[in-house]
């Protein structure tokens, strides 16, 4: 059945386009199967969203668990994976973080091979711009222990930015002058929802089951431990289960009877009409909560701050649209004549210090993996290969021990809120 | 945009106007030092997080500058009372 599969995938090549080509591609294979769900499971992972679909990629990949399967309430990758404004970077002030955010980088730098699906990385660069004294302290303290860490990074001034970002505004007149930024030129974009459908196909393809239109309701405990959970479609045994469920882990975790210190919080983004190559980098400003790029089809794709209040409304306030928009117009002024097309908000678990937690909990073969606020897309890959390691061998990769849920008992938070501050 | 009623200005203001300060009605211990470490991580960084009633500070800062309690629904954001703080909400249920 699994060796069945994994046979029956067929790889993406030049050729096999040819092909499909002189059939009007009518008799492409499906991405993935449909399966009814099994009676039990080793590992069930609860939320299709990126994180979870590489998790189980890698559990079967690295540690050949491949009796898996991935439950999801909506369709694959329809969260936060398909509402993000895809910003890849790694440079986190402090080890911990750009160790993990670092080693997802690499991982994308390899992943559309990896999985023979064109996820579209490019790697356009990332400015994070300073416009104040102290924006510029801390921009050159973080691109300093980014490369002490080995990640690339230089600190640019504003000609130089100019250079590389012709129509913005480098005049010192300006509402929010530019001081200068960080510049990461191995930081760029992907397409978020190749991510998303290259692993859950490489998984399936694996034998790992895509369980759609499945809601968790509950998870069932016995003497300390899982033993599967309750959906909208019945019950499903499982020995592990791993949650993988951004903006609803509260909710995930209270049916363990579990708190977890996240809070849940509207994030939003727009983007404008199509338009002609006129940005090929990705320009982010923390102090004025704005991010801007550019997507190969052309539009803007444009990404505002978050809520103040918590909140599980996929819709943003409109103060905090409308200051991001001012911010973006006064940066790039010639912006100011495009119009947006839409605009959208998804639900994001906050943590104190903004870094997500990778953990086992307190009830027997139960994982979270959550937290990643505003930021997460990037760490799609390390995220999983982390958390499937973590779930395989029942104790933190290494690279995930610090992002333990303990932290916020024993104090050890490790604070990146001027590396991710509102931005992504 | 919300539009926020403050029990001290007795008026309906904007959104813009007001700060929020998270979960209403957290106890500060009054011996932090005899805490464990999880009772003090707990006070300080677990929140409740519902989906549906909360029970939530407001700070007026544009206003009167005070703070008070707000019972709002955060998948409806409808507010449905705000009241003073050391008072108890009239409206409670459990989240969604
Ligand atoms: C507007 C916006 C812009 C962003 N920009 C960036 C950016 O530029 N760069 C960056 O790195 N990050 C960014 N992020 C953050 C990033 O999107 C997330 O951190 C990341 O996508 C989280 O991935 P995930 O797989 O954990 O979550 P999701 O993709 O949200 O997946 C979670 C899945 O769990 C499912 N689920 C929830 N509850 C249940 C249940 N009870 N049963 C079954 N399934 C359930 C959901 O339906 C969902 O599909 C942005 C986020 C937003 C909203
Ligand atoms: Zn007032």
């Amino acid at each position: 059945m699994i060796l069945n599969a994994v046979d029956t995938m067929k790889r993406y090549s030049a050729f096999s386009l040819l092909k499909n080509a002189l059939t009007y591609h009518e008799n492409w294979q499906k991405v993935w199967r449909n399966p009814t769900p099994k009676k039990d499971y080793d590992v069930i992972i609860v939320g299709g969203g990126g994180h979870g679909l590489a998790t189980a990629y890698y559990l079967a990949k690295v540690h050949g668990i491949t009796n898996v399967a991935v439950v999801e309430k909506g369709y694959l990758g329809g969260g936060n994976t398909a509402r993000n404004t895809t910003i890849i970077r790694s440079n986190y002030l402090w080890d911990e973080a750009a160790q993990l955010y670092e080693l997802s980088l690499k991982l994308w730098e390899g992943l559309s091979q990896e999985l023979n699906y064109n996820v579209m990385f490019s790697q356009r660069g990332v400015l994070n711009l300073g416009h104040n004294l102290q924006d510029m302290r801390d921009i050159e303290r973080r691109v300093n222990a980014n490369r002490l860490n080995g990640i690339d990074g230089e600190v640019v001034t504003p000609e130089r930015i100019k250079e590389i970002a012709p129509l913005i505004n480098i005049s010192r007149n300006s509402r929010y002058p530019i001081l200068g930024a960080s510049w990461q030129p191995r930081g760029g974009t992907a397409r978020h929802d190749a991510v998303a459908w290259g692993y859950a196909r490489g998984a399936d393809a694996l034998g790992v089951d895509m369980i759609q239109q499945t809601e968790v309701t509950g998870i069932r405990r016995k003497d300390g431990a899982v033993v599967g959970v309750e959906t909208t479609n019945g019950f499903i045994g499982a020995r592990k289960v791993a949650c993988v469920t951004a903006g609803s882990s509260g909710l995930v975790a209270a049916m363990a009877g579990i708190r977890l210190p996240v809070e849940s919080r509207p994030l939003q983004a727009m983007v404008s009409e199509p338009v002609k190559p006129c940005l090929d980098t990705v320009v982010m400003s923390n102090a004025v909560h704005g991010y801007v790029s550019q997507s190969d089809k052309g539009d803007l794709v444009i990404g505002a701050g978050v809520d103040s209040y918590n909140g599980y409304g996929q819709r943003g306030s409109f103060n905090v649209i409308e200051h991001t928009v001012q911010a973006i117009c006064e940066l790039f002024p010639a912006f100011s004549r495009l119009q947006m097309n839409r605009q959208w908000g998804g639900i994001v678990d906050t943590c104190p210090d903004a870094c997500p937690i990778i953990s086992k909990t307190s009830v027997g073969g139960l994982y979270f993996n959550c937290g990643w606020g505003t930021g997460g897309f990037k760490a799609t890959p390390g995220s999983g290969f982390v958390f499937a390691d973590t779930v395989a061998n029942d104790r933190p990769h290494p690279l995930a021990a610090a992002f333990n849920i303990d932290r916020f008992n024993t104090g050890a938070l490790i604070d990146e809120h001027g590396a991710a501050g509102v931005a992504h | 945009m919300l539009l926020i009623y403050c029990p001290h200005c007795q008026e309906h203001r904007e959104e813009e106007e007001f700060s929020y300060g998270g979960e209403a009605h957290i106890t500060r211990p009054v011996a932090p030092e005899s805490l464990t470490d999880a009772e003090w991580g707990d006070y300080l960084f677990f929140r409740k997080n519902p989906r549906g009633l909360h029970h939530e500070m407001w700070y007026h800062g544009v206003g009167c500058r005070r703070y008070f309690n707000a019972t709002r629904n955060t998948l409806t954001y409808e507010i449905l009372e705000t009241y003073l703080v050391g008072t108890q909400p009239q409206i409670t249920g459990a989240g969604v």
